[in-house]
């Protein structure tokens, strides 16, 4: 080994490297490791699910292995009128959030009322769970934590799921996936930054606003509005739906593209969609020739693009 | 290339890894340019290819990414290790036959990995994009062994000390095997939240300050002096850029995310230590310029210092950006605008990207023994480069400005978009220049393999450049 002349730079170089990494990674991830997740964290990490990006469950991001988001109004279980409640409903063998399967991630005190109070121990992927985000306290102060109600109120999938109604069922966590796949994050970021940026898009999001979330898709480099609150400054069902068939029926000037292909072969009424003759009546409403742009079809319940409808109308 | 990857060792002509890569590194930087040029047309002209899932901009945008950044980038690299350190140390590539199969699986693995990104599968966080057993496959079957290839070439090296080329090439891959494992540990053991998006972006920052930026100045460490004849300036000043990237460019991976809610003590030290690229900036630029006295007519004369020259003096915008764009003081108004996609792009396309065409247009001149087949077609290949590259960073500096404006003065931000416009409409032409030329240069680089005149025992290509 004709390296003995360079001892002393190879161990410089060692500790040069180490130190570095010590600063920037060993000493952030204790401060990040410690945070408490807020309610907007638990809120994201129950319907997000495991992972929207590659995944076991999901590897061509199709939006599989998902769970359901759903507007609980009547009681499960005793048919009683109660305040409508969002419930994060995960079928036998979706695969659990993070919060569940490291309870650590939350921080000690919302981990502790989740394992003590909402018992999220007992919760299987086999069986599958019905989880709420609930209030409690702990050691005198107040936080929410995970509930569930599988195992505290017997609400069992089955119920909750015959009970919902469709319109009160969101696929918000398929939804994220669609973002992640269809690379909305190239151009919108989830990030308002700290600076005036916020007066127009809305708060910068918290400290512990992401725990368990992955990917966070913050997005770095914005050709188009921050959308981390867009679904308060426009929650117009019809409105997102033309404008993610063509975002030039509502916004002549947008450089966004069609995302017509979401809707898939069928529109709502199971009618196949002649996107050929869309094309040309809208191309003949450009050209002057028609008075109204072509109507965009109504989505099929379980069209990519009502996955990706939710997840946008959710980000309040 | 395919009989020499169960050929014996010695039978592979010497320099034939570094042949294949340059080659591949051309071609493709053919394909990325493509498609950054049809994604930029899309940006321009949205209804241009619209309504399908295959060639929508959101899946073709990290296509172009990945292929420039592992394809061109990373690959050119490569081809200058496998013939720039066995030079350096008056010995031959430890393994030639390890060399062709790092360079059969990079181009395998990449295809692979670039189709099953485009056909959705991503773990969506910019710049670890591919899938974690991807990113093994990439780590064990490509980086690990030109790593080992490089370092067992710097140990049997017939030389008494270490060529300062030669000391960042071997850092810089042991470095880059740290960052790419490190990097994707959150897809490994499913760290999530601002864990996952720091690791993300201290990957991402780590590649260029430990990879890209090292390597690339390594390279014009070796073309000046070996092209003009004058030593290296200064050896000590080599130390201190050697150094200094180590110490300082490995830790201000936080000033990515100034306005997420980061540690401040975090995002502060990440700032001061983000200012410090300057130090091994100065010393790099003020090195090789100062290589270059009495010879600067081979900066008119000579295409390789041309190009070499070209990407020293960009690294002078790109630092002085760089070190200052990250702090507080600025950060807020350029955060996220166009002005740090062109930021990027000074630092890939034009610092990074003129200094590794030197080193291909003068390693396949000096492995193959031919001289170049086209000054001319050279000289366009240089000037489309340049230019197309000049009009992109210049008029998406200024649509970043003008998105930075609009964002503290609260434009609803269609205006932004109309306002863009024609700055749009000029980065795509930009870009299709750079895609042109290289078109121009592959013929020209295939055609010095085939017809290019025999450069004679005893003489360089770029000595006899002008003899016919």
């Amino acid at each position: 080994m004709a390296f003995r002349e360079y001892k002393i730079g190879t161990r410089m170089f060692g500790i040069a490297l180490g130190g570095s990494m010590i600063i920037t990674l060993y000493m952030p991830s204790l401060d990040i490791y410690s945070v408490g997740v807020t309610e907007t964290g638990l809120v994201k990490g129950l319907s997000y699910g495991n992972n929207s990006g590659f995944s076991y469950a999901d590897p061509f991001l199709q939006g599989k292995g998902k769970p359901l988001t759903i507007t609980v109004k009547k009681d499960p279980v005793t048919g009683a009128d109660i305040d409508p409640v969002d419930a994060y409903v995960y079928k036998p063998g979706i695969p659990f959030p993070s919060a569940i399967r490291n309870p650590g991630i939350l921080g000690a005190e919302v981990a502790a009322l989740s394992a003590e109070d909402g018992r999220v121990g007992d919760a299987s992927e086999a069986e599958g769970a019905v989880f709420l985000v609930s209030r409690g306290d702990y050691e005198g102060e107040t936080f929410s934590y995970i509930e569930n109600v599988s195992a505290t109120r017997k609400w069992t999938t089955e119920k909750v799921l015959t009970e919902a109604a469709d319109s009160d069922t969101y696929h918000v966590g398929s939804g994220k996936t669609m973002f992640v796949r269809e690379g909305c994050w190239w151009c919108h970021t989830l990030l308002p930054e700290q600076t005036q940026d916020w007066q127009y898009f809305g708060l910068p999001p918290r400290l512990g606003d992401f725990n368990g979330e992955s990917p966070t898709a913050f997005g770095s480099d914005r050709k188009g509005p921050d959308l981390l609150h867009v679904g308060s400054r426009n929650s117009s069902k019809e409105w997102m739906m033309m404008h993610f068939f063509n975002p030039r029926l509502v916004q002549p000037h947008s450089i966004m593209p069609r995302f017509d292909y979401l809707w898939g072969e069928v529109d709502e009424n199971g009618n196949e969609i002649d996107y050929d003759q869309w094309r040309s009546d809208y191309n003949a409403y450009v050209a002057g020739e028609n008075i109204y742009p072509p109507v965009v079809p109504d989505y099929a319940p379980n069209s990519e693009i009502r996955y990706l409808m939710d997840y946008v109308l959710s980000l309040k | 290339m395919f009989k020499y990857l169960f050929a014996k060792n010695e039978d592979i002509p010497a320099g034939s890894a570094a042949v294949f890569f340059g080659f591949s590194s051309i071609i493709w930087f053919i394909i990325g340019t493509g498609l950054g040029s049809f994604n930029a047309a899309k940006l321009a002209f949205p209804d241009f290819v619209t309504g399908s899932y295959m060639f929508a901009f959101g899946h073709m945008r990290q296509v172009h990414v990945m292929a420039v950044i592992f394809g061109w980038i990373s690959m050119a690299f490569a081809m200058a290790m496998m013939y720039i350190t066995p030079a350096l140390g008056n010995t031959k590539l430890w393994s030639e036959k390890l060399g062709v199969w790092t360079c059969f699986n990079w181009n395998g693995g990449l295809a692979v990995a670039l189709c099953l990104m485009w056909a959705g599968m991503t773990s969506g966080r910019e710049y670890t994009d591919f899938p974690w057993f991807i990113d093994l496959i990439i780590l064990f079957f490509v980086l690990l062994p030109l790593g080992i290839n490089v370092w067992m070439t710097i140990v049997h090296r017939k030389t008494q000390g270490i060529y300062t080329t030669n000391w960042f090439f071997g850092a810089s891959i042991f470095m880059l095997l740290i960052v790419v494992f490190v990097g994707n540990l959150p897809e490994y053991f499913s760290l999530t939240g601002l864990t996952e998006a720091y690791l993300t972006w201290w990957h991402a920052h780590n590649i260029l300050g430990l990879w890209i930026t090292p390597v690339a100045a390594a390279i014009a460490y070796y073309t000046v002096p070996k092209i003009t004849g004058n030593p290296l300036y200064s050896h000590r000043i080599g130390h201190l850029h050697f150094w200094s990237v180590v110490v300082f460019y490995s830790t201000p991976a936080a000033h990515h995310l100034m306005s997420s809610p980061l540690p401040e003590w975090l995002k502060s030290f990440a700032s001061v230590e983000g200012v410090l690229i300057l130090v091994p900036a100065i010393a790099f630029v003020s090195n090789l310029l100062l290589t270059m006295t009495g010879k600067w007519h081979y900066f008119v004369d000579n295409i390789e210092i041309r190009f070499t020259i070209t990407g020293v003096m960009l690294a002078i915008p790109l630092n002085m950006q760089g070190g200052f764009q990250q702090t507080r003081a600025i950060n807020w108004y350029v955060h996220g605008t166009g002005w740090i996609v062109a930021h990027a792009h000074l630092a890939l396309l034009g610092f990074s990207t003129f200094l590794e065409a030197a080193a291909v247009y003068y390693g396949l001149q000096t492995i193959l023994r031919r001289k170049l087949y086209s000054l001319a077609l050279a000289n366009f290949h240089f000037w489309f480069l340049l230019i197309g590259f000049a009009t992109y960073w210049i008029s998406i500096t200024i649509a970043g400005l003008i998105q930075g404006a609009a964002k503290i003065y609260e434009v609803p931000y269609i205006d932004v978009v109309i306002a863009e416009h024609p700055y749009m409409i000029a980065r795509w032409v930009g870009g299709t220049m750079v895609f042109t030329g290289n078109i121009v240069w592959l013929y020209n680089m295939w055609m010095t393999a085939r017809a290019g005149t025999p450069v004679p025992v005893g003489r360089l290509p770029h000595e006899i450049a002008y003899e016919r």
